[in-house]
């Protein structure tokens, strides 16, 4: 853990069952989405599957700071961020399997998570497609008078598009309660970074636009939750739109069908080494917080889950077809 | 003069489609505090074709919000503010310009509800002018509400009429799905008298406007009045056309097209977009899907010329759909 994410004013909750919690969100993601891997080679999972492995420490970060009456908004890599939004991971799973059972009826799959109910709004597989939304979002909480804060996840990659741009102006110019986050993973797809962006400090463009931001080491999850808590804090507080660049990396390919080719198996390896689950708990074992019981029954208690969560899609339902047409308008319509 | 003949007067005056637009608007702001206008140049500048003027003053810039030129975001946040409980109308200055947010329109605005399991409703409207009659060249010209129409999930209306340009916009809004609404450029400044209890209208049927028994003429639009002006030019020459005013595009009311056609056994579709791969194109695969067998004569579409639009006036009328080539294409239908 850094030096800066210890400062007294950043670690607001920094007692062994915070960080216990923090461990076993982390935990749940990475579980959860080598399961996911697995049964993609089993063909139970179809489509684009886009892991998360090795950022885990972003969404277990930010959503440590969020309310329930708070939205999120994220991307096609959202399968973190859904279940530690609350959404359950059994509908995340049956989603996953496009059964009827799922968080989006099966329709959405693995990039179109939504949830009302945690007030989980998707789930974009447009790079940069959530950002407007979320600008919106949070436009119709300033306009009703509601204290909420909407957080949108994206990628390095959606900084080069305009709406990028223009999202950031226009939450600034309206003062807008939205905290930004930028999964900086260094990798649009197979492009790095450097080979796209003229200015890869990609926090500074934000400063650009009189949005506050800072970056912050992303596989540091003491560090994402310091500085998500001060930004959703200032943004409770009336401040305006926070970014937040959380510098990390992929583990995994891009999605099932990247064979990696741009990439060197030593950078992999070299990242690996800040593998933010075991940097917490080694830190965690360090300093005494972490009990040698304590991984062993987080692990017995997520592989529970997922197994439960595998089972309740296994044995969902499809869809029938003569719903084929259902909710594309909200109201029944013949075109 | 009866005395019901005397009331209708009083209770009528004389308006624009501008104006008639406006109260439209006043109207909702009024009655739904949900409801906001955003857009460029909504506010201070009074709307580009002067439709939002007066309303800055009366609502304030939170309820008549001018944006940044940034389409593609301010059409997403009206996507968002409408997720999360407001009623925007996003007004777009142009529909060329509605291509940079194409993206939002298409990707979020339409599939959302479906991606979603039907958990969301997008309840925005867009007001989007368009058409051509301005010389305003090749950018601010084009017609294309029939790639709108295309996409499940939207629903897309063109008000001709200052009854349906004052009833519209209140019946789009109470819709739970996102509403395109076209405003043609050239109607602005018609005037006409309108009922002063005119109120909302349907946006699920088509109307036929002027009745008639030889042929029938599918338009929409800022067409209308051009098709209106060769029906009246086709019953100087004895033939009676029958104009159906389809006011929306999406959800096509097939129903009424079919049984007009039913009854003239002949079609021509006047449509200002370009004529392949045009709205008239599915207009007239409708019609040979449902009504073939009474056809006396294939249909006929006028379209505009597959350029696009110029400049010079006269290139400009050439190129798009007129009331002289209207009646050419019936008396060529006709026989005639």
């Amino acid at each position: 853990m850094t030096d800066q994410s210890l400062a007294p004013h950043a670690k607001p909750r920094l007692t062994r069952d915070h960080l216990l919690g923090l461990l076993r969100q982390m935990v749940r993601i990475r579980r959860f989405e080598e399961r996911c891997g697995e049964l993609y080679q089993q063909e139970k999972i179809r489509g684009f599957l886009h892991l998360y492995i090795g950022e885990e420490a972003v969404a277990a970060g930010v959503m440590a700071c969020l309310h329930p009456e708070d939205a999120v908004v994220a991307t096609y890599r959202e399968h973190g961020h859904a279940i530690l939004r609350g959404v359950p991971m059994t509908a995340v799973m049956a989603e996953m399997y496009g059964k009827a059972e799922g968080c989006s009826r099966g329709r959405g799959g693995s990039m179109h998570l939504f949830d009302v109910g945690t007030r989980f709004f998707g789930g974009n597989a447009i790079v940069a497609g959530g950002l407007p939304l979320a600008v919106g979002m949070a436009l119709a909480d300033r306009m009703r008078g509601r204290p909420r804060v909407t957080a949108c996840f994206f990628g390095d990659g959606a900084v080069a598009e305009g709406e990028f741009h223009e999202s950031l102006n226009l939450a600034a110019l309206w003062k807008l309660p939205v905290l930004f986050v930028c999964e900086n993973n260094l990798y649009a797809m197979g492009t790095r970074l450097d080979r796209a962006q003229s200015q890869t400090d990609l926090h500074l463009k934000a400063a650009v636009y009189q949005v506050a931001s800072e970056a912050v080491d992303g596989m540091d999850v003491v560090a994402v939750e310091a500085a998500a808590r001060r930004m959703t804090d200032a943004i409770r507080d009336g401040a305006g739109p926070q970014f937040l660049e959380c510098r990390t990396y992929r583990f995994r390919a891009h999605s099932m069908f990247d064979p990696q080719l741009y990439r060197d198996k030593a950078e992999v390896e070299d990242w690996k080494r800040h593998d933010p689950v075991a940097r917490l708990s080694a830190w965690m074992r360090e300093t005494g917080m972490l009990h040698d019981a304590d991984l062993p029954a987080i692990e017995r208690e997520t592989e529970a889950e997922i197994e439960a969560a595998v089972a309740f899609a296994e044995a969902g339902q499809w869809e029938p077809v003569e719903d084929l047409a259902k909710d594309v308008y909200t109201r029944e319509v013949h075109p | 003069m009866t005395d019901a003949d005397i009331t209708v007067a009083a209770a009528s005056r004389t308006i624009t489609y501008r104006d008639a637009l406006r109260e439209a608007l006043r109207d909702a702001l009024l009655r739904d505090e949900r409801v906001f206008l955003m857009g460029e140049d909504v506010g201070c500048y009074g709307g580009c074709y002067a439709v939002s003027k007066g309303l800055y003053d009366e609502f304030g810039p939170d309820r008549i919000r001018d944006t940044p030129l940034s389409e593609s975001t301010f059409v997403g946040a009206g996507i968002g503010a409408a997720l999360n409980g407001m009623r925007p109308i996003v007004e777009i200055m142009t529909v060329n310009f509605s291509l940079l947010a194409l993206d939002q329109i298409v990707n979020n605005a339409a599939t959302l509800r479906h991606m979603s399991g039907g958990q969301v409703s997008v309840p925005v409207v867009f007001r989007i002018p368009t058409g051509a009659g301005r010389q305003l060249a090749a950018q601010h010209s084009h017609s294309l509400e029939g790639w709108y129409a295309h996409v499940p999930g939207l629903r897309v209306v063109a008000p001709a009429t200052l009854e349906d340009a004052r009833g519209m916009l209140w019946t789009a809004l109470q819709d739970p799905d996102p509403v395109v609404m076209f405003e043609h450029v050239m109607l602005y400044n018609m005037e006409g008298t309108l009922d002063a209890a005119a109120g909302p209208v349907d946006i699920d049927r088509a109307v036929v406007r002027r009745p008639g028994t030889d042929v029938t003429l599918i338009t929409y639009g800022g067409s209308l009045f051009k098709t209106l002006a060769a029906a009246q030019a086709l019953a100087a020459d004895n033939v009676s056309a029958e104009v159906v005013d389809l006011r929306s595009l999406r959800p096509l009311d097939a129903e009424t097209v079919l049984a007009s056609v039913a009854r003239t056994r002949r079609a021509v579709i006047v449509d200002e977009g370009w004529r392949t791969g045009s709205f008239a194109a599915e207009v007239s695969a409708r019609i040979m899907e449902g009504a073939f067998w009474s056809l006396d004569a294939p249909v006929a579409r006028v379209c505009t010329a597959e350029v696009p639009i110029p400049y010079p006036r006269h290139l400009e009328q050439a190129a798009l759909p007129q009331p002289a080539a209207i009646v050419a294409a019936v008396k060529a239908l006709m026989g005639a």
